[in-house]
């Protein structure tokens, strides 16, 4: 039972981590119709900006610098390179491939100043444990559930409450009537890169955080899972993201945690355990658990 | 305008030529390094016309490429080696496309329902599983460390170096021998695919690629035609997992990972979607550009020589460095890729020197590559 419960909450602190990344691919989809292939990269931006300043601005200090910088970038990436066929929707693939060449760079860049290191990002949780009934936790498990969770609601009230909201919702729905009503596509998209950007650089702490051993330079291939997380979800709908992460979270906890009873799958199965949940998923609904079926007018 | 035509044909068959006679001469002049390059390339071009076929002309995207390169490597490792049933190796060659072809059948279910970005990321899991199967089924697999490929033999003539043979003075090795029978296949899938694109299939994946709705209305069966772009992509693929085993001599699952299928993608839209011609150029351009780097990084400014270390740029990190910036700088400038640069280029030209009706710019049996952009009538 103690084993259950704890691969449930590794689960849960694992979904939440996957949701923050998750959502940022969500947001930009939404926005831009782009897949992010260059979102690993921005979270081993964020990454490594945490580690290399929190010496000197201390871990808050480092954060903040990391997650304004990693924001920086996703918008100055979006506004730069992607917009060259404009914000016609028929261009979103090519921009797609865009996003891979910048992926290239900016992982090559930060694997040579990474190499074979691990670095500390200095959280204030380290290795520290707290007894939750009968299993215990790291504090850093904790941590990455609750601050998911209020940075998530933080980020479903911009989406319900505010005009940049309300104005990114309007143009994911149909491009031409929210420009027509007067909603600046190309701010909005902007905003919307940022704040992925953002969300990459803050999942990027717990991913390194204890128990993990530090940030390398493969952590940013951790978010490819969370492509499976989104697309689970239905890839245009936030909430879908969210119950996607959990549900991906949980499935690869479980699987790890029970490996041996499941060693007819082969060593490390629960690497690969989100993927195969997709594709049963997709198998039964084509557009995700959440995403609604596509009217086609002729 | 026959008379112009048969002329515009006659100098096309004349370039064909021209280019066949000199791609037949390399190996007598080329030491293996170029060998090894072009028949990388050979096979990259292979594969790409595949995924050019599915993703460019029937508009399924898919990330899932290096997993039937997988299948055709490995199934033609398995078929022709030990342990495995031992096969003659053309033999399994062949079966080992076929094997490739089957495993994109087996798609189906998902290929035929799935669309768009989800037809994507489900394909990405192709990819993740797949490698997870060739890390633990050691048995046919060989695990971590792979399996070493048998070289191929037709009719006793085989395409290795254990046997002395030389032409005009030249020795011919596994790459001189290879090179020819990656020109071949290469031909053949040159052929096959452009009969294919400019045939009723390629119409019909044209029509689905544009609109699924309007393409069910004029007769094409969707789910067939969208299960068929995936079988025989996957056939492509599988053809370029046995010339990259035999070009390699070992298959090594880290290969067949995701970075081989981004790579297969970029090829085709560095080469630009929807055309033959652009996704060989591109595969060639992907193929050659990192191993070129590597070579020649001391002539390089601000590249360090292999094996320093302490930050210093390495070859191959500039090779990464430059790809990455050729991606984003080609699809900037040309987002219809390489083959759409030439061909305006080319209209330019024919524009200054004469002034030829505007039917004449674009032939009239190859689709323009921008119909991919090409913005749909709005309702």
């Amino acid at each position: 039972m103690t084993t259950f419960l704890d691969n449930i909450f590794n689960g849960l602190a694992l979904g939440a981590v996957y949701a923050l990344v998750a959502l940022g691919f969500v947001i930009i989809f939404k926005a831009s119709g782009v897949m992010n292939f260059a979102h690993g990269s921005l979270l081993l931006l964020g990454g490594y900006l945490t580690a290399v300043f929190h010496d000197d601005l201390g871990f808050a200090g480092a954060l903040a610098v990391a997650v304004l910088v990693t924001a920086a970038v996703a918008g100055a990436m979006d506004r730069f390179l992607l917009h060259a066929g404009g914000t016609d929707p028929h261009t979103a693939h090519v921009q797609t491939i865009v996003t891979i060449g910048v992926d290239i760079v900016i992982l090559t860049d930060l694997s040579r100043r990474i190499g074979g290191d691990l670095l500390s990002l200095g959280d204030p949780w380290g290795d520290s444990v707290s007894g939750l009934g009968p299993v215990t936790v790291a504090d850093s498990r904790i941590a990455a559930i609750v601050v998911s969770t209020v940075v998530i609601a933080g980020v479903f009230a911009l989406f319900r409450y505010t005009s940049w909201g309300l104005s990114l919702r309007a143009s994911a729905e149909d491009v031409e009537a929210a420009a027509l009503m007067g909603v600046r596509l190309v701010r909005i998209r902007t905003l919307a890169w940022c704040l992925a950007g953002a969300l990459a650089a803050l999942a990027a702490v717990f991913l390194a955080a204890f128990p993990a051993p530090g940030l390398e330079r493969t952590t940013g291939q951790i978010a490819l899972k969370a492509f499976p997380a989104a697309i689970l979800g239905g890839m245009a709908s936030p909430p879908g993201a969210l119950a996607g992460s959990l549900l991906i979270g949980l499935t690869e906890a479980l699987v790890a945690g029970y490996q041996s009873d499941l060693h007819i799958l082969g060593e490390g199965f629960g690497d690969v355990a989100p993927y195969a949940v997709m594709v049963l998923v997709l198998l039964v609904r084509p557009t995700g658990l959440f995403g609604g079926k596509a009217a086609v007018r002729v | 305008m026959s008379e112009r035509l048969s002329r515009a044909r006659a100098v096309r068959l004349g370039w064909t030529f021209a280019a066949v006679v000199v791609l037949c001469a390399l190996p007598f002049y080329l030491d293996a390094f170029w060998l090894r390059i072009g028949l990388f390339s050979m096979a990259a071009a292979v594969g790409a016309v595949g995924l050019g076929l599915l993703s460019g002309t029937a508009g399924q995207l898919s990330l899932g490429h290096a997993f039937f390169l997988a299948v055709g490597a490995y199934g033609y490792v398995w078929l022709a080696g030990e342990p495995g049933p031992g096969l003659p190796t053309a033999l399994a060659a062949v079966l080992a496309v076929l094997l490739a072809g089957v495993a994109g059948g087996l798609f189906s279910p998902v290929a035929g329902r799935v669309r768009g970005v989800y037809l994507g990321v489900a394909t990405l899991a192709l990819v993740f599983l797949g490698h997870h199967v060739l890390l633990t089924a050691d048995s046919v697999t060989g695990g971590f460390n792979g399996r070493s490929v048998p070289p191929l033999e037709v009719g006793g003539f085989s395409f290795s170096a254990d046997s002395e043979l030389s032409l005009l003075g030249v020795p011919f090795g596994a790459e001189e021998r290879l090179w020819y029978l990656g020109l071949a296949l290469f031909a053949i899938t040159w052929f096959t695919a452009r009969g294919l694109l400019r045939g009723r299939p390629g119409r019909a994946l044209v029509a689905l690629r544009d609109s699924e709705t309007a393409a069910a209305v004029m007769g094409v069966d969707v789910s067939r035609y969208r299960s068929a772009a995936f079988v025989v992509s996957s056939m492509y693929a599988g053809l370029a997992g046995v010339m990259l085993a035999l070009a390699f001599r070992r298959v090594v699952p880290d290969y067949f990972g995701l970075v081989l299928s981004v790579d297969y993608l970029a090829m085709i839209v560095i080469g630009g979607l929807g055309s033959v011609a652009g996704a060989t150029a591109g595969a060639v351009f992907v193929t050659a550009l990192p191993l070129l780097m590597t070579r020649y990084a001391d002539q390089l400014p601000l590249v360090a020589a292999p094996g320093t270390t302490d930050g210093a740029v390495g070859p191959t990190e500039a090779a990464r460095y430059l790809y990455g910036a050729a991606i984003v700088l080609i699809l900037l400038f040309a987002p219809d890729g390489l083959h759409g640069l030439v061909r305006r280029l080319r209209a330019r030209l024919r524009s200054r020197r004469t002034a030829p009706p505007p039917a004449d710019a674009a032939s009239p049996s190859q689709p323009p590559a921008s119909a991919v952009r090409a913005k749909e009538p709005t309702p």
